[in-house]
């Protein structure tokens, strides 16, 4: 994986996976909307969105459970066109993880390797790798009944990395686990992908669990990439309201583009009071166009009820503060979330890191505030 | 003292267990007396004369009978296979395609279980005497085809109702499971789709036997002076008179039939879950 990056910073590395101009429709349904997407050897990569977006049909499509009704789909180079699922490079572990449930679990494991004419001693061999790397070394000569869900994912993972696959597709590998699991199941999955090197392309519409694995992310909406990027791309410089609202949580806020220079630009939102934003570079808009202002609720300041507002630094005066009441406030243990009702109506979220365990601002419901953020926090998004 | 019965606890409620009694006495009781006077050492069938044996004897004697008992089980077998390859490949098409008119031919699949045995004799015996005349000079087990296919046109829908609710709850990624691991359609198939539905097939294939063993309508409409089966050949016997030996007859039916049931219950509680 090492050596695949540093090639990769000099010349492009050639990718394991290309989608070239995928479609997919049923009738007048578009699942897939002419999608081009390379994936690179080694990479972590997650399909994100929202439930029918065509993120499952790209991977099935990927792995030739479904074919596409325009486009090509390459595996290392090679265009797959009518080649069937059992004839791809690739491996899937399903949502429901389709353990076979009348085969044992080295059964199970051993089914793609029997089916492949693998030798006995070979076979047995490999099984046994593979239920260690999960593992699952201990369960062998269990039934899928037997088993608890997060050891019939592993059987899952064993099963398809049993066969070397080139690329191991994952749908929604863990949403079928309890919350705890799932968080360390995370992990897991991280370290088993660096573990055997190979391309992992999972399907989520759980974006923190894309945040959290995930090297490289294609947001989706509607059958189409929204945009493309490292999990902190995407969180700090969302490129649409569509992904500034499907990753994180987000306040936004419409305006009108007022002001315009090379290295500053101001917003009017008639949602504020006082109505300006201010942000320390050119927005590249058209003067008076409609934009959209989102800001993240930790990148939010609270600050206690005085006549004057509070200063933001290098903002001129009366700039990205905003006067409102705290209206609820949900404690969350690590967090604090405080949804603030601004003047006009408009109720925001700010949240807040409990560092200390005893709070000395001591917010309250009901109690008057000053909102403030500093001018690099807001994201002005045209679209 | 006893406690007071809970709301829903009706099994304690004294009212409920004379109801459950009298079911049960009427639904068994004329089971009873059948079985206990086949082995009256008596001619007549009213009186307790004691214990004997002679007519279960006489029954494996009775060649007519014995050829009427090889006539029913050969004709539930060959039903039995007929049925259960037509309701299984039935049953599986209709889960896998979506076609036009397929609600119509799921309820024509269903409509020989709905449509009224004396209904179903009579039309089997105008099919087979006007339409497709069975020759009857053919040789055993040839002779008994038209018993056989009528049995099957009554037998292989509930072949293909089991399959069908045992497909319902089959997951298909596990066969997409099965394909991406490397196997063709037909591998996947073997390995996968037939296991799931395999106690169906069993349970399937049993309750089209126990059909087809003691059917007595259709039968009766189908069946010519050389292919007695043993439920017609028993109603032969009771025209003359209500015997011992009937009751022996009835006996042993319904010991088979009741065999094969729990044969079927005990390999239907094996199957594993799927998941």
């Amino acid at each position: 994986m090492d050596q695949a990056l540093a090639s990769g910073a000099k010349a492009a590395v050639k990718p394991i996976i290309s989608f070239r101009n995928i479609s997919k429709r049923w009738g007048s349904a578009v699942g897939v909307d002419n999608v081009s997407l390379d994936i690179e050897p080694g990479e972590f990569f997650a399909l994100l969105g929202p439930s029918g977006c065509g993120k499952t049909t790209l991977l099935r499509i990927l792995a030739g459970l479904e074919v596409p009704t325009e486009g090509h789909v390459l595996i290392d180079g090679q265009d797959m066109g009518d080649i069937p699922p059992n004839k791809r490079a690739v491996n899937m572990v399903f949502q429901s993880y389709a353990v076979f449930p009348h085969m044992t679990v080295a059964d199970n494991v051993a089914y793609g390797l029997k089916i492949d004419g693998v030798p006995q001693p070979e076979r047995d061999r490999r099984v046994q790798e593979a239920l260690d790397l999960v593992q699952l070394g201990q369960l062998a000569a269990r039934m899928p009944d037997q088993l608890s869900g997060g050891q019939r994912q592993r059987v899952a993972l064993a099963r398809a990395l049993v066969k070397k696959p080139k690329v191991l597709l994952l749908d929604e590998p863990l949403s079928a686990l309890d919350a705890k699991l799932r968080e360390a199941m995370r992990f897991e999955l991280s370290q088993l992908q660096q573990k055997v090197g190979i391309t992992f392309i999972m399907v989520t519409h759980d974006q923190n669990e894309a945040l959290a694995i995930a090297s490289r992310i294609a947001v989706m909406n509607k059958g189409l990439i929204a945009q493309l990027g490292t999990p902190s791309d995407l969180y700090e410089f969302p490129a649409s309201r569509f992904v500034a609202d499907f990753i994180g949580s987000v306040n936004m806020f419409e305006g009108q583009l007022i002001d315009d220079k090379p290295d500053e630009a101001t917003v009017a939102c008639p949602d504020l009071d006082p109505h300006h934003i201010h942000v320390p570079h050119a927005v590249l808009g058209q003067e008076k166009s409609p934009v959209w202002v989102a800001i993240r609720p930790e990148k939010m300041n609270l600050h206690k009820d005085a006549d004057a507002p509070p200063s933001v630094p290098e903002c001129p005066a009366a700039h990205n503060v905003a006067r409102g009441e705290i209206k609820e406030i949900s404690y969350l243990g690590d967090i604090s979330i405080f949804h603030v009702l601004l003047a006009n109506g408009r109720l925001i979220r700010i949240s807040r890191s409990n560092r200390s365990r005893f709070d000395q601002d001591n917010f309250g419901w009901g109690e008057k505030v000053w909102v403030s953020w500093a001018g690099s926090s807001p994201v002005v998004l045209q679209g | 003292m006893a406690l007071r019965p809970a709301p829903l606890e009706y099994n304690r409620l004294w009212q409920m267990r004379l109801w459950l009694f009298a079911v049960f006495f009427f639904l068994y009781a004329p089971l009873v007396a059948l079985i206990a006077f086949s082995f009256n050492d008596s001619k007549r069938n009213t009186v307790w004369r004691g214990f004997t044996l002679d007519y279960y004897v006489k029954l494996f004697h009775d060649q007519d009978l014995m050829i009427a008992f090889g006539n029913s089980l050969t004709i539930a077998l060959m039903a039995t296979v007929i049925s259960l390859v037509i309701g299984a490949l039935a049953a599986v098409l209709l889960w896998r395609y979506n076609f036009m008119g397929k609600a119509v031919v799921e309820g024509a699949f269903t409509l020989p279980i709905v449509v009224p045995e004396i209904c179903m004799g009579v039309a089997m015996l105008l099919f087979f005497t006007r339409v497709l005349p069975w020759p009857n000079n053919l040789i055993w087990p040839l002779s008994l085809g038209s018993i056989t296919i009528a049995h099957v046109s009554f037998c292989f829908p509930f072949v293909a109702l089991v399959v069908r609710a045992r497909l319902a709850s089959f997951n298909k990624e596990q066969e997409e499971a099965a394909r991406d691991l490397g196997a063709n359609d037909w591998q996947a198939f073997r390995d996968v789709l037939m296991p799931h539905i395999r106690p169906a097939l069993i349970a399937g294939g049993l309750l089209a036997f126990t059909l087809s063993l003691d059917d007595f309508v259709i039968t009766f409409f189908t069946s010519g002076p050389d292919t007695i089966t043993f439920p017609v050949k028993v109603y032969s016997m009771l025209r003359f008179s209500v015997t011992p030996e009937v009751n022996a007859a009835s006996t042993m039916l319904i010991l088979v039939t009741i065999m094969l049931m729990v044969l079927m219950m005990v390999m239907q509680s094996r199957a594993p879950k799927s998941k």
